[in-house]
């Protein structure tokens, strides 16, 4: 218990994090998709569990639902020729990037908004669906747009996603807190812990499908292209998914699943 | 990793201080508690053992995620407004407060019972034993573990991120998800947070020393 520390404790409390540094960034994600699906043609899609209409785990059936997972099964039908080889990983706004590099997924269809920050780290697909982004309030807030957003309103949003980026341009004086996903922060805001919560207006919408007490104030204050994120190498890979987009919107299966998920939007 | 903290060493720093602030405010506090209810678990009275024991035992076995959002989510919607930070601060002093007060109970029963029955044959009142001879000996024993409560403490405190509690792992969150690089931002976290722990658990051994010398 004595003579706790030296200097050369110090070193060897330094040798893991060196260890940990030198760990190259090679992996598992390098290898070609496009290859891989002859052999083993199961594709693994990291898709959101806790938003309404996109990505939502049903506790009855035990099964993740949502606009997302159906384009995600008709995607995989299109490009290996049955629904059952698409498998799908939880992830979140914050986990999607650094899972998708490092392999364990193989696509991100996570109401993922395409940019040009993002656009560096990973490849997208074409628009798969228009969302724009808006705010929530409960019915009797005094806000009915994002100009009464003030110094003395805290806006809630959710940690790395880019309507959190977003807020803080339109909204320059508001507090802006982040908070984990999508539930936590509207439950925050139900305790009084913002004054409204902000993302893409189709998740909002599918927030107010169970809680009519909120309302959405004013309009779309940006536009929130909605992509289909493959890791950076992998162009005959992005050439499949567009192409096999593009057949799905052709044959009408694309509309069938809009109309299925997607409240009508004004 | 250098290159992440030049970029955002303004909220870096700012993170620093919350946590620092949070851990000192719960460290503090939490000791205080912890001792008092590590009295009262030993006390003579049974309903005070009693009421001590339901608390240790209720907040010492269940996470602390959980007291953390209580205080964030429940208390606000029907008694009144606290912001994250608080609510972290107040959950973390409760939790660790719960492993304290075990840590010193324990400390001050390895105290052997002669001792305590020599010092009331000589004259002294219970709590005049206890002030003079139990606990200055129970003191050497519990500082060890005590300090790995504190460190637990400190790295706990990251529990703030969840609710928003513009903590250092609440900033660092966000730096990694704005700048895609994970595992860098992370590491650099680490390292601030070794900052805190290791000047502590330095602290806690010199303490340690010097009692044992004064022997």
């Amino acid at each position: 218990m004595k003579q706790t520390f030296k200097p050369a404790t110090l070193l060897l409390l330094l040798f893991p994090i060196l260890l940990l540094a030198a760990c190259g960034s090679k992996s598992l994600s390098a290898e070609d998709i496009n290859d891989r699906l002859e052999e083993n043609p199961e594709i693994t899609w990291g898709v959101k569990v806790d938003t309404s209409l996109f990505g939502l785990y049903n506790i009855e059936t035990t099964e993740i639902e949502g606009f997302d997972i159906d384009i995600a099964k008709a995607l995989t039908k299109e490009l290996t020729g049955d629904a059952q080889n698409a498998h799908f990983v939880e992830v979140t706004s914050k986990t999607r990037i650094p899972l998708l590099k490092n392999g364990n997924i193989d696509v991100i269809i996570a109401t993922m908004t395409i940019n040009e920050e993002r656009k560096k780290q990973v490849d997208f697909s074409d628009v798969y669906f228009a969302a724009g982004q808006a705010l929530l309030v409960p019915m009797d807030s005094s806000i009915q747009g994002i100009e009464d957003l003030t110094s003395e309103t805290t806006v809630l949003a959710v940690k790395g996603s880019t309507s959190a980026v977003n807020i803080r341009k339109y909204a320059l004086d508001a507090t802006i807190l982040e908070l984990e996903n999508y539930s936590e922060a509207f439950t925050a805001m139900q305790s009084g812990q913002g004054d409204a919560m902000t993302t893409d207006n189709a998740i909002l919408l599918g927030i107010i499908a169970k809680n009519p007490d909120y309302r959405l104030a004013g309009d779309n204050f940006t536009d929130e292209p909605y992509g289909i994120a493959i890791n950076k190498g992998q162009e005959p890979f992005v050439k499949a998914i567009n192409a096999a987009l593009q057949t799905i919107k052709e044959n009408g299966i694309y509309d069938k699943i809009y109309a299925k998920w997607i409240p009508t939007l004004d | 990793m250098i290159q992440i903290f030049n970029d955002n060493s303004g909220i870096l720093l700012e993170g620093f201080t919350f946590t620092l602030y949070s851990s000192v405010i719960a460290l503090f506090f939490s000791l205080l508690i912890g001792t008092l209810f590590a009295i009262f678990q030993i006390s003579t009275n049974k309903v005070i053992r009693l009421l001590a024991s339901a608390y240790v035992e209720f907040f010492r076995n269940i996470p602390l995620l959980i007291i953390v959002m209580f205080f964030y989510v429940v208390v606000p919607l029907y008694w009144f407004q606290i912001d994250g930070f608080t609510a972290g601060t107040i959950g973390l002093t409760i939790y660790t407060s719960a492993f304290i007060a075990e840590t010193i109970r324990a400390g001050i029963l390895s105290v052997p019972k002669g001792q305590m029955e020599a010092g009331l044959s000589t004259g002294f009142t219970y709590s005049q034993t206890m002030r003079y001879i139990v606990l200055p000996q129970a003191v050497k024993i519990v500082i060890p573990p005590l300090g790995n409560q504190f460190i637990n403490l400190v790295k706990n405190s990251s529990v703030l991120a969840m609710v928003a509690g513009l903590d250092l792992m609440y900033q660092g969150d966000l730096i990694a998800s704005t700048t895609f690089n994970t595992f860098d931002t992370y590491i650099l976290i680490g390292l601030l947070y070794l900052i805190i722990t290791l000047p502590l658990t330095y602290l806690m051994a010199h303490i340690e020393r010097r009692l044992a010398s004064n022997e």
